[in-house]
């Protein structure tokens, strides 16, 4: 997972650099995001999700006290977000809780925004918006990886559950069962999960 | 958006539907193949837009401020449902 990590972020910067290098041309092809290819991802993602057999871990570990955790994590991060606005000048709190309504998906968040913020704003914003919900996004899984110890002694055993974001069910899970001990496995994946659902709903709504 | 939310809801189904086909296994890979792609045409169109690359320092400053703003919100939610949480006697008792 950590590697396919790297590869995308590769992906993403050699297309920088195409970007830079190859002109004009090359950016017309790429002017507008495929939007079918969107679709193919949402789709994949939708089966992935389905037919994995973390979603029978969650469907068998449903209890009301599991899935208030993801609620205090979209509240949380939702209303930080939005007083960040308050120091940006650029972006509105809609903007603002777009990008944090990521949680560390950063692949799929920022092409949602650009695709979502295009219809409204135009190609121009909608690309800023998206490159800072990328690298916002990344920022804040490091964050969770590197300070998942930190945050399990001083926030209770949640936190870097919470922090992880999405990545609570995948790649920061191992740093996660580490310092919040094994038994919390079951509310990280359901975590991960309900959040991965939450994400192109709110993303979504905030880019109206 | 209604097409977005109506594809995932479809693909959730499906895919629990035919969750015993095998060659669902492979979608992880598919996914990132795909991710490697759009990722790549987005990054060609950041570098092609020049006021992007030349404030690419302030637009990071930006992301890691809301970054830092979305990991204090999460802990300190999550500090509160530890407290309301294992106040109601952890998670499986009761």
């Amino acid at each position: 997972m950590m590697k396919s990590n790297l590869i995308v972020i590769a992906c993403f910067f050699i297309g920088i650099l195409c970007g830079m290098l190859g002109g004009d041309e090359l950016a017309g092809y790429c002017a507008k995001l495929p939007t079918w290819l969107l679709y193919a991802l949402i789709i994949q993602v939708g089966l992935n999700l389905g037919s994995n057999g973390e979603m029978g871990t969650m469907l068998r570990n449903v209890r009301i006290s599991n899935l208030l955790l993801p609620l205090f994590t979209i509240a949380g991060t939702l209303l930080f977000s939005a007083m960040a606005s308050i120091l940006l000048k650029t972006w509105n709190v809609y903007d603002c809780m777009a990008v944090g309504s990521g949680f560390a998906y950063y692949s799929l968040s920022s092409l949602l925004i650009v695709q979502f913020k295009e219809a409204s704003a135009g190609i121009e914003i909608a690309t800023q918006l998206g490159t800072i919900a990328l690298l916002a996004n990344i920022i804040r899984e490091m964050m969770a990886l590197f300070g998942a110890p930190v945050y399990a002694s001083l926030f209770g055993k949640f936190a870097p559950v919470s922090v992880a974001g999405i990545n609570s069910m995948d790649v920061c899970l191992p740093v996660i069962s580490r310092y919040s001990g094994k038994n919390i496995i079951p509310i990280a994946i359901i975590h991960g999960i309900v959040l991965e659902i939450c994400v192109p709903l709110l993303i979504s709504l905030f880019c109206r | 958006m209604f097409v977005i939310l109506c594809l995932l809801c479809v693909g959730i189904g499906m895919g629990y539907l035919f969750r015993h086909i095998h060659s669902l296994k492979r979608l992880e890979n598919t996914i990132s193949y795909t991710i490697f792609i759009m990722l790549f045409v987005f990054g060609v169109t950041i570098g092609a837009n020049k006021t992007l690359v030349d404030n690419i320092g302030d637009f990071g400053l930006q992301a890691a401020l809301l970054a830092v703003c979305g990991v204090l919100g999460s802990l300190l939610a999550s500090y509160l449902a530890f407290k309301v949480l294992s106040g109601k006697g952890g998670n499986d008792e009761k």
